[in-house]
C-alpha cells in the first residue's frame, strides 16, 4: 500500500515539477507548483514526517505560493502567454548540463543499497519507538528547543530582517 | 729648556702654568656642567628654529594676502629673539667652557674625564656609550669653537641683519656648534662619526642657505657628495678598527693599539689610510679640496666658522686623536704629511691668482690645512693643534674682514643700481679710508698669516715647519726634508697672495666709481668688535706655546713671555703615547734644520724673508695697477691662466669621474631601471590586467549566464567527487 | 524505498536546474529554486528515516530560509520591475563592469 502510494505521489510530484517548467502561463506554473509540493508533502507523510508534511502544505504550499500569486498579480503578468523558454544553443546547453548532472548522480544511485554505508544506519525501527514515545510534534520540538536552540533563534532573526528588506525593497521610493 | 723651572712666576701666570706643572695638591678635574655646553646650542638650535618656522608661515600668509615679497623686510620684532638666542647660547656655552678650561688648568690629568649619558648601542660584542670625553685636546677644540664661533656669532647680528631668513641662520648656526662639539666632546669614534656627518649637514645647509640661487644650491650639493667619499673611509677605518680591537671608545683603541699591532704593520696602515681618506674629505685635502672653494657660496660668517676655523679643522683633530695610531703607521704618516704639504703649496698657487676676494681665502684656508696636515703627518701632533688654533683665530678674521668688505661693496653697488661684483677684487681698492678698522685689523691678520714675528702665525706655522724639517729620520728622510722645501715655498707664497688680496682690497685709488663711494660705509660696531677681537687673539694666541730657545732670544730680554712650550706640554697626555712609540722607533728628533741652523737663525730668517716678501709684493703691486673687472680681461696664457683656472682640477674631476658617473647613471636608468626593472612591472600590471579583461568576458550581466557558470562548476565539483 | 526517494528527489532537482537555466520569467526561475530546494527537502526527510531525526530539523531551518529568500527575491523583483517594467532576465544586463 505504502509503495503504491509512494509512486503515486512521486508520478505525481515529477509530473508538476515539469508543468511548472513547461507552462507558458506564471499562473499555471504557480498552480502545478502547489500540486507538486503537495505530492511532496505527502511523501513526506510516507516517510514519517507528519510535522513537516504540515509545514509543507501550509507554509510552502499555502503561504508562499499565495505570496508569488500576489506578486504576479501586482505586476499584472497573468496574461503573458509569450513562450520564453530559451530554445537553440541555450537549450542544448542546458539539456548537456542537465545530463551531465543526470549521469553523474545516475551513477552515484546505482548499488546504493549494497553500499557499506548503509550498513551503519540505525534503520526505521529508531525514529518509529521514538515517535511512539515522544508523538509526531515532539520528536522534531525536542531538538530544535535543546540542541539547535541557537540556530532556532537565529532563524527567527533572520526571518525579521528578511522581513525589513522585504519592505524597504518592495515599498515606493519617497 | 730648563730655563723657566728657576723663573719665578708672577701668580696670574702661574695659573697657566699649572696646566704642565706637575700639580702638588694632587686635585682631581671636576667637570662644572659639561653636558649643558654641548645642550646650549641644541637648545638654541630648537628655539630659533620654531622662530624660523614662525616666521615662514608669517611671510607665506603675508605673500598670500597680496602683501610684499618678504625680501629685505624682516620686521624688527621677528629679529629680536634670535639675536639673543642665537649668539646667547653660544656665549654661555663658552663661559662654561671657560669655567671648565679653568678647573682643569690646576690639575694633572693623566686619565681623560668620560661622562657616559646612556648607552647608545649594546650588541653582541659592540657597545658604544653616547658618552663625551674631556681631556686637554677636546677643551682646546671647545674653547676655539666656542669661542670663536661666538664672536662670529655676533658678527652675524649685523651681517645678516636684512636677511629674510634671519631665524633660520641662526638655527643652523647653532645647529652647527651643537654638531661640532659632539664631533671633538664624543668620548668614542661613533659619537665622532656623529658629529662628524652633522656638521657635513649644516655645512651643506648653510652653503645653500639662499638656495633660490642655483649655482649656490648646487654648491651645497657639491661639498655634500664630496664629503661622503671621505665619510665612506672614516666608516671603513672604523668597521676595521672594531673587527680588530672589538672597541671604539678613545681609551680602550689607544690604550690596546701599541700592543695589538705590529709597527708598519698592514692593518694599522689600512686603518690611518681610511682615517685619512676621511679627514681629506672633510679637511678639503687633495683630492678632495674642491668642494671649499665652492663653499664660499654661504654667508661670509658660515665661511669663516665652518669653512676656516672649525669644521674644515675636524680631520687635522681627526689625526691628532688618533695620534698613536698615526704613530704605528710610519706609511700612513708620510701620507698626511705629503697630501698635506703638497696640499698647502698647490692651493697656494691657485690662490695667487684668484680676483674673488672669499676664494683667495678658500684657497688660503685649503693651503693652511695642508700645514696643519703636514704637522701632524709628521709626528708634531701638538704642533698641528697648535696651528689649528691660531689659524681659527685669524682665518677667521680675514673672512669675517672680507665679510665686512662684501657687505659694504654691496650696499654701495645696492645703492647705485651697478651690475658690478661685490666680492671681485678688482673692483675695490682704497677701501682703507671707508673702513679703517676692517682695514687694520686684516693687516694683523695677513701679519700673521705670513708668519711674522711676533704674530700667531709665525710660532704655529714656523713650528710645523721646522718639525718637518727636524722630522727626517726613520726610512723617510727624502721625502720629509723634501716636504720641508715644498712648505718654506707654500710658506714664501703664502705672504705673497694675502699681501696682494690686501693691497687690491685696500690700498691704491678706488675703483668702485665716484658715485658708488659716497655709499660705502664703515661697519656697525657687532661687526667691528669681534673683529678687534679676532686682531688680539692673533697678534697674541701664538704665545702660549713659544718654543723654549725663541723665548730666549726674541722675548726674554724684555721678560715678556712667562712660559715656554705650553700648549705641547698641555697636550702631552694625548699625544704622549705616540710619542712614545716615535721615540722608540725612530730616535729623538734632532735639534736642527736639514741644512743645520737652529730655532733661533730660522726663526729670524722666516721673519726677515717674510717681512721682504710683504713689502716687495706690495710695492710690485701697487705699481702694476689693477683696473676695474669689466676693463681687464681673463688672464691669457701661460702660468696665469692655468692658476686663475684652478690648474683646470675641477674640469678634470669632471672629465674623469662626473661624466662616467653621469654616463653609468644614464645607462642604468635607461637600461636598467626603464628597461629592466620597469618592464619587469609593467610587465606584472599588463599580465594581471589581460587576465581581467579575460575574466570580463564571463561578466555578462546576464543572470543566465551565471547560472549556467554556477551549474556548470556545479558540474565539475561533483564529476571531482565522483568519477 | 529510500533509493527510489532519492531518484525522486534528484529528478526533481534536474528539473529545477532545467527550468532555472531555460526560463527568461524572473517568477519562474524563482519558483524553479524553489523546486530545487523542495528536492532537497525530500532528501534529507527520506535519509532521516534511516539517520534520525535531524534531518528533519534541517528541513525545517531550509523551508524558514526558503521563506526568507521567497521574500526578499519578490520583494527584488518587484523593485526591478517597477525601474523596467518586464520581469525577463535577459533585459537585466547592469551587473557587469
Amino acid at each position: 500500500m505504502a509503495e503504491i502510494l509512494f509512486y503515486v505521489f512521486a508520478a505525481i510530484a515529477v509530473g508538476g515539477a515539469l508543468g511548472v517548467v513547461l507552462q507558458k502561463n506564471p499562473v499555471g506554473s504557480l498552480l502545478f507548483m502547489v500540486v507538486s509540493l503537495g505530492s511532496v508533502a505527502g511523501l513526506f507523510v510516507l516517510f514519517e514526517a507528519h510535522f513537516l508534511a504540515a509545514i509543507q502544505v501550509i507554509v510552502y504550499a499555502g503561504a508562499i505560493m499565495v505570496l508569488f500569486l500576489f506578486v504576479i498579480m501586482l505586476l499584472n503578468l497573468g496574461h503573458d502567454y509569450r513562450a520564453d523558454l530559451r530554445l537553440g544553443f541555450w537549450s542544448v546547453l542546458a539539456f548537456a548540463t542537465v545530463g551531465g548532472l543526470a549521469g553523474l548522480l545516475a551513477r552515484q544511485f546505482r548499488g546504493a543499497e549494497e553500499s557499506p554505508i548503509y550498513q551503519h544506519f540505525p534503520g526505521p525501527a529508531a525514529l518509529d519507538s521514538l515517535i511512539v514515545e515522544q508523538g509526531v510534534v515532539g520528536v522534531i520540538a525536542r531538538p530544535l528547543f535543546t540542541d539547535y536552540v541557537v540556530a532556532f533563534e537565529l532563524t527567527g532573526i533572520l526571518l525579521l530582517v528578511a522581513l525589513v528588506g522585504a519592505i524597504v525593497l518592495a515599498k515606493r521610493r519617497v | 729648556m730648563g730655563f723657566t723651572e728657576h723663573l719665578v712666576l708672577p701668580p696670574a701666570v702661574s695659573l697657566l702654568g699649572a696646566g704642565w706643572a706637575p700639580a702638588a695638591q694632587g686635585a682631581a678635574y671636576e667637570p662644572f656642567l659639561p653636558g649643558l655646553i654641548l645642550l646650549l646650542p641644541l637648545l638654541g638650535f630648537l628655539l630659533n628654529g620654531a622662530l624660523a618656522l614662525a616666521a615662514g608661515r608669517r611671510s607665506a600668509d603675508r605673500i598670500r594676502s597680496g602683501g610684499a615679497a618678504a625680501e629685505g623686510s624682516v620686521e624688527p620684532a621677528g629679529r629680536m629673539l634670535p639675536t639673543w638666542i642665537g649668539p646667547g647660547v653660544v656665549g654661555v656655552a663658552f663661559l662654561l667652557t671657560l669655567i671648565n678650561f679653568g678647573r682643569m688648568l690646576g690639575v694633572e690629568l693623566n686619565e681623560p674625564v668620560i661622562r657616559s649619558y646612556w648607552t647608545w648601542m649594546g650588541t653582541g660584542n659592540l657597545n658604544v656609550e653616547a658618552a663625551i670625553q674631556l681631556d686637554p685636546l677636546s677643551m682646546v677644540m671647545m674653547m676655539v669653537i666656542t669661542g670663536v664661533g661666538f664672536l662670529i656669532h655676533v658678527f652675524s647680528v649685523g651681517y645678516m641683519k636684512e636677511d629674510p631668513g634671519y631665524a633660520r641662520y641662526f638655527a643652523y648656526l647653532n645647529l652647527f656648534v651643537f654638531f661640532m662639539l659632539t664631533l671633538v666632546m664624543g668620548a668614542n669614534f661613533p659619537m665622532m662619526f656623529v658629529g662628524w656627518e652633522g656638521v657635513g649637514l649644516c655645512s651643506y645647509l648653510l652653503i645653500g642657505f639662499w638656495f633660490h640661487d642655483r649655482p649656490k644650491a648646487d654648491a651645497g650639493k657639491k661639498a655634500f657628495i664630496v664629503n661622503r667619499i671621505g665619510d665612506f673611509g672614516f666608516l671603513v677605518a672604523m668597521f676595521i678598527l672594531f673587527a680588530t680591537l672589538g672597541t671604539l671608545d678613545y681609551v680602550g683603541v689607544f690604550e690596546a693599539a701599541p700592543e695589538a699591532f705590529v709597527y708598519g704593520g698592514g692593518i694599522v696602515t689600512a686603518i690611518t689610510l681610511f682615517l685619512l681618506l676621511g679627514a681629506t674629505g672633510k679637511s678639503a685635502q687633495i683630492p678632495l679640496f674642491v668642494w671649499l672653494p665652492d663653499a664660499m657660496a654661504g654667508p661670509t660668517p658660515v665661511s669663516a666658522l665652518i669653512h676656516a676655523a672649525t669644521m674644515v679643522t675636524a680631520g687635522v683633530y681627526l689625526v691628532a686623536r688618533s695620534s698613536v695610531l698615526f704613530a704605528l703607521a710610519p706609511a700612513g704618516s708620510v701620507a698626511v704629511a705629503t697630501i698635506g704639504a703638497l696640499t698647502a703649496l698647490f692651493a697656494a698657487t691657485i690662490a695667487l691668482q684668484q680676483v674673488d676676494i672669499k676664494r683667495v681665502l678658500a684657497y688660503s684656508t685649503v693651503s693652511q690645512l695642508g700645514f696643519m696636515f703636514l704637522g701632524v703627518g709628521v709626528g708634531a701632533y701638538a704642533a698641528g693643534v697648535f696651528h689649528l688654533m691660531t689659524h681659527a683665530f685669524f682665518k677667521a678674521l680675514l673672512f669675517l674682514g672680507a665679510g665686512a668688505v662684501i657687505h659694504s661693496m654691496h650696499h654701495a653697488f645696492h645703492a647705485t643700481h651697478k651690475d658690478w661684483d661685490a666680492q671681485d677684487m678688482r673692483n675695490m681698492g682704497g677701501l682703507r679710508r671707508f673702513m679703517p678698522v676692517t682695514w687694520i685689523t686684516m693687516w694683523v691678520a695677513t701679519l700673521a698669516i705670513a708668519g711674522i714675528w711676533p704674530f700667531a702665525g709665525f710660532f704655529s706655522k714656523d713650528e710645523i715647519i721646522w718639525a718637518s724639517g727636524a722630522a727626517a729620520r726613520g726610512g723617510f728622510e727624502f721625502i720629509y726634508t723634501g716636504l720641508w722645501v715644498v712648505a718654506l715655498a707654500a710658506a714664501v707664497l703664502t705672504a705673497i697672495y694675502m699681501t696682494r688680496l690686501m693691497v687690491m682690497t685696500f690700498h691704491g685709488p678706488s675703483r668702485a666709481g665716484e658715485e658708488e663711494e659716497k655709499h660705502l660705509h664703515g661697519a656697525p660696531l657687532t661687526m667691528t668688535v669681534p673683529l678687534i677681537a679676532l686682531a688680539v687673539l692673533s697678534v697674541f694666541g701664538g704665545w702660549v706655546n713659544v718654543p723654549g730657545s725663541i723665548r730666549e732670544s726674541f722675548f726674554g730680554g724684555f721678560g715678556l713671555l712667562p712660559m715656554s712650550d705650553w700648549l705641547d706640554r698641555w697636550l702631552a697626555p694625548i699625544t704622549a703615547d705616540a710619542q712614545a712609540v716615535l721615540l722608540a722607533e725612530l730616535g729623538p728628533v734632532a735639534d736642527q734644520a736639514p741644512v743645520g741652523g737652529g730655532h733661533v737663525f730660522w726663526g729670524a730668517v722666516a721673519t726677515v724673508v717674510a717681512t721682504a716678501v710683504v713689502i716687495l709684493t706690495a710695492r710690485s703691486i701697487a705699481r702694476a695697477g689693477t683696473r676695474p673687472a669689466i676693463e681687464e680681461g681673463l688672464p691669457e696664457g701661460g702660468i696665469r691662466k692655468l692658476l686663475y683656472n684652478k690648474w683646470y682640477v675641477d674640469e678634470l674631476y669632471d672629465r674623469i669621474v662626473v661624466r662616467p658617473t653621469l654616463g653609468v647613471s644614464r645607462w642604468a636608468w635607461r637600461v636598467v631601471d626603464q628597461l629592466l626593472i620597469d618592464g619587469t612591472v609593467n610587465a606584472v600590471g599588463n599580465v594581471t590586467r589581460g587576465v581581467g579583461w579575460f575574466g570580463s568576458l564571463f561578466q555578462t550581466g546576464q543572470v543566465n549566464t551565471y547560472a549556467f557558470i554556477l551549474t556548470l562548476g556545479v558540474l565539475a565539483v561533483l564529476g571531482v567527487l565522483i568519477l | 524505498m529510500l533509493t527510489e526517494a532519492l531518484v525522486v528527489s534528484a529528478l526533481l532537482f534536474l528539473i529545477g536546474t532545467f527550468g532555472v537555466l531555460v526560463r527568461r520569467n524572473a517568477i519562474i526561475m524563482f519558483l524553479c529554486i524553489e523546486l530545487q530546494l523542495n528536492a532537497a527537502n525530500l532528501s534529507f526527510v527520506a535519509l532521516s528515516r534511516h539517520l534520525g531525526i535531524d534531518g528533519q530539523v534541517f528541513v525545517f531551518f531550509v523551508m524558514t530560509v526558503a521563506a526568507a529568500e521567497a521574500a526578499v527575491g519578490l520583494a527584488i523583483i518587484i523593485s526591478i520591475f517597477r525601474h523596467y517594467q518586464t520581469v525577463n532576465v535577459d533585459n537585466f544586463n547592469l551587473l557587469k563592469w
